[in-house]
């Protein structure tokens, strides 16, 4: 309870200080639309508008009472409701980020509770050698190499595009496959190093070293006693990474001309759209804090002793 | 074991369901990037005028020789004083919900370009002081002065209209859901997403409508939307890259048409807009800068001679190209005696360019070239929208912009270089000059216009307020599969007439 009323000044914050950095920014929205070919009478007609020209604490306070209201106006650029951008683009977003979470989780806590129980074997080296891969491959390679073979060359899957899953299911899974697979397989490399590293201390400690001497199966000591032990630090990584994913995946969604998160975020700086960037980082930055509760209560489900000691 | 199973079965089912659904022919486009509001209106950005040319029709369209034929108007005839203009209208015509298409719907619609707050057509139709219904079918436009490049801003987004009836209702959303009088009707949009439009059935010319169904879909990514047109994922993209082209070439199910663009790519030069104009004021400076630039190794160099060396406000296949004055050679030892002359032998300027390959690489090549005749030009790189906010301060000694280019040369020269222009940031004035485009805009017979534009060509070069520097090819990439598209100047694919 006392970390949801927390949420609410942290909020407050972010609000504040997204409007103040965007204003930092040269040109305003009216510049922005009108582009090379500016027309003056018009910028100031709808700077007049959109209250641009107005003191900041005044454009401030009028987009929060409108926040309070439960209206978050309009995009500047295509006019269209900004509510309406962030209920078609969430769920896009959260199918992305869990797909990818999906298959990083897959791979990731798979490989990286291996590569600890074969510590310095073949296996390890391998597994430590894919991570690192996965980690270091830039996104957008990555991501138009997969184009190529499975679109362009095999002709399996489409090279770019969304469906949505209650339009047709299985072209929303074919649309969705290849950036969860680019995301995924990076998350994928930063989860199994962070496993990894986690068994090993887990595996080391005492209770792990009686548990065997007690003649218990080496798999329940590796699966019972270390790895739910071992999961603590891979749940908090895995709320931070789900978050990041949640605030979009630029790049990705770039490549694969997914109409999501990020590239709404970016192209409202680039346009000065500043409805949708403060409507888009305040939905962020709430994601962002309900996933860290959740994490919290992760922790609890894992790990008994921490029932008991709050 | 049962895990690969499934998994195996649900690649399965994915993979069939990847073949299409249904019989309906579509026609999916890949767009550079999202269009802005689809309102006519209100809209500014070049990629909105893609979806236009297939959602809304205009009182006049341009062919590829850029004559102006009929669309939703079938005639137009002058006055005797060019001050008014009367149009006569297609019968028989509706907007996609049905409402009839008038001498009223005109009315309506010049109206709404001129008074809507925040409208981008004002400045373009701005000298129509109103409009008069002489009947059902005949609209006669009176204006405040003469204007005949009016007709060239009616065969764009001024001249598109739409259903008074949905304008009413929808006031300022009208772009989220337009209604207008095209081949085809509006469907839906997923911002970022896809602009889905359907065939219009009550369309006045539904002969020439061949497809079901239209998608445009933006990528931003050059290399993603080239792979997804390789792929069969799209079966055209707009603008694409030089280097692109290759590719395109070497495949076989693909084809690419190229038409040199209307517009222009420019540095602006700061003649007299504030404390920076110091560093170019000298026109003798600015003649030397000029003389330094070799633009055919630079288009050669940079864009492997995909675009073509310009020097002037038109590109060298216009016909409103002064012939006389040619791209010129390359002159150092002449721009050195020149920069002796004005006193200056060693002149600095920093030009400002946003982070965009053509224009940096371009950027690049000319400091190098500048050097070997003594000038320094330092690059600053800025944000595009910061940067053109600099060029409306005056914060800039020089900056590297571009022009999308109008049918019209009205379009091209007025608002650039009048002394009154909007986009004038050099604030360049002469009078003469002044004069001479003023006078272009009165008359209708082209030959006269020429030699008006030929001699404001002519001061152009002489006192060089900006740069003109090449002119880019539009390239459209299309599979083999459709036929019936012909390229325009304007790079705006027309989807009446397409077939697969």
């Amino acid at each position: 309870m006392r970390r949801l009323v927390v949420l609410v000044p942290t909020l407050v914050i972010v609000s504040v200080l997204i409007f103040s950095l965007q204003k930092l920014l040269p040109g305003d929205a009216a510049t922005a639309l009108a582009g090379e070919e500016g027309d003056t009478a018009a910028v100031a007609a709808i700077r007049a508008k959109y209250h641009l020209d107005r003191p900041v604490t005044v454009q401030y306070a009028i987009w929060v009472g409108k926040i309070v209201r439960g209206d978050f106006g309009d995009s500047l650029r295509s006019r269209i409701p900004v509510a309406d951008l962030i209920v078609s683009k969430l769920p896009v977003t959260v199918e992305l980020a869990t797909c990818s979470m999906l298959i990083a989780l897959a791979l990731g806590v798979p490989a990286g509770v291996l590569s600890a129980t074969r510590q310095g074997r073949p296996l390890d080296v391998a597994a430590n050698f894919v991570a690192l891969s996965g980690l270091s491959v830039p996104h957008f390679w990555l991501g138009i190499m997969l184009i190529l073979l499975f679109a362009v060359q095999l002709g399996w899957l489409p090279a770019s595009g969304y469906v949505p899953p209650w339009d047709d299911w299985r072209r929303n899974l074919t649309t969705i496959l290849l950036p969860s697979i680019v995301l995924g397989t990076g998350v994928a490399g930063v989860m199994m190093r962070h496993a990894r590293s986690a068994m090993l201390q887990t595996l080391g400690a005492d209770y792990v070293r009686t548990a065997r001497a007690k003649s218990v199966p080496e798999r329940l000591v590796v699966l019972k006693h270390a790895l739910r032990n071992a999961l603590i630090p891979v749940i908090t990584l895995g709320a931070i990474e789900f978050g990041r994913l949640l605030s979009g995946a630029v790049l990705t969604e770039q490549i694969f001309a997914i109409p999501g998160f990020g590239k709404l975020l970016v192209d409202g700086v680039f346009n000065r759209d500043y409805a949708v960037v403060q409507a888009v980082v305040l939905v962020s930055a709430l994601c962002y804090l309900l996933l860290n509760l959740l994490a919290d209560i992760l922790y609890f489900v894992a790990d008994p002793r921490l029932r008991g000691s709050s | 074991m049962i895990v690969t199973r499934i998994l195996t079965a649900l690649l399965a089912s994915v993979l069939l369901a990847t073949a299409p659904a249904s019989a309906e022919t579509v026609l999916r486009i890949g767009l550079n990037d999202d269009p802005d509001a689809l309102d006519p209106t209100i809209s500014r950005a070049y990629v909105g005028r893609l979806v236009f040319a297939a959602l809304c029709d205009k009182l006049f369209d341009v062919t590829p020789d850029l004559k102006i034929v009929p669309q939703l108007a079938t005639s137009y005839e002058w006055s005797a004083d060019n001050r008014s203009v009367v149009l006569k209208l297609r019968p028989a015509v509706k907007f996609h919900d049905g409402e009839p298409f008038d001498a009223e719907a005109v009315r309506f619609n010049i109206d709404r370009h001129l008074t809507t707050a925040g409208s981008f057509r004002k400045s373009e139709i701005g000298e129509i002081k109103s409009v008069d219904v002489v009947n059902d079918l005949t609209v006669r436009l009176n204006l405040s002065q003469p204007l005949v490049p009016l007709l060239a801003a009616l065969t764009d987004r001024a001249g598109m209209m739409v259903s008074p009836k949905a304008a009413r209702e929808l006031g300022d959303k009208f772009g989220t859901r337009p209604v207008c009088a095209g081949p085809f009707r509006f469907v839906e949009r997923v911002a970022q997403g896809k602009i889905v439009l359907q065939r219009f059935a009550d369309y006045w010319d539904k002969a020439n409508v061949h497809v079901d169904r239209v998608e445009f879909v933006p990528i931003t990514d050059s290399t993603a939307r080239l792979a997804s047109l390789r792929s069969g994922d799209l079966q055209m993209i707009e603008r694409v890259s030089p280097t692109d082209l290759a590719q395109i070439r070497a495949d076989s199910r693909l084809k690419i048409f190229g038409v040199p663009e209307l517009g222009f790519q420019v540095i602006r030069l700061n003649v007299a807009n504030g404390p920076k104009s110091k560093a170019l004021a000298d026109v003798r400076v600015r003649q030397a800068i000029d003389l330094a630039i070799d633009r055919a190794a630079l288009v050669k160099a940079v864009f492997n001679d995909e675009y073509i060396a310009g020097n002037q406000f038109v590109s060298p296949s216009s016909a409103y190209y002064n012939k006389k004055f040619p791209v010129r050679p390359r002159d150092v030892a002449r721009a050195k005696q020149l920069l002796r002359e004005a006193g200056q032998p060693n002149p600095s300027f920093t030009l400002i360019l946003p982070p965009e390959r053509d224009r940096q690489e371009a950027a690049q090549v000319i400091q190098a070239m500048l050097a070997e005749a003594g000038i320094t030009m330092t690059l600053q790189s800025q944000e595009n929208v910061t940067m053109l906010e600099a060029g409306k301060r005056g914060d800039f000694e020089a900056y590297f912009t571009f022009w999308s280019g109008r049918p019209d040369p009205d379009g091209n020269i007025f608002t650039h270089y009048a002394c009154k222009g909007a986009q004038n940031d050099s604030h360049y004035c002469n009078a003469e000059f002044d004069a001479l485009v003023t006078k272009a805009r009165q008359v209708a017979d082209t030959a006269q216009r020429k030699q008006l534009y030929d001699k404001a060509t002519e001061l152009l070069l002489r006192d060089v307020p900006a740069l003109h520097l090449w002119h880019r090819r539009v390239f459209t990439g299309l599979s083999a599969r459709v036929e019936g598209f012909t390229p325009h100047p304007d790079g705006i694919i027309r989807v009446k007439g397409l077939r697969f």
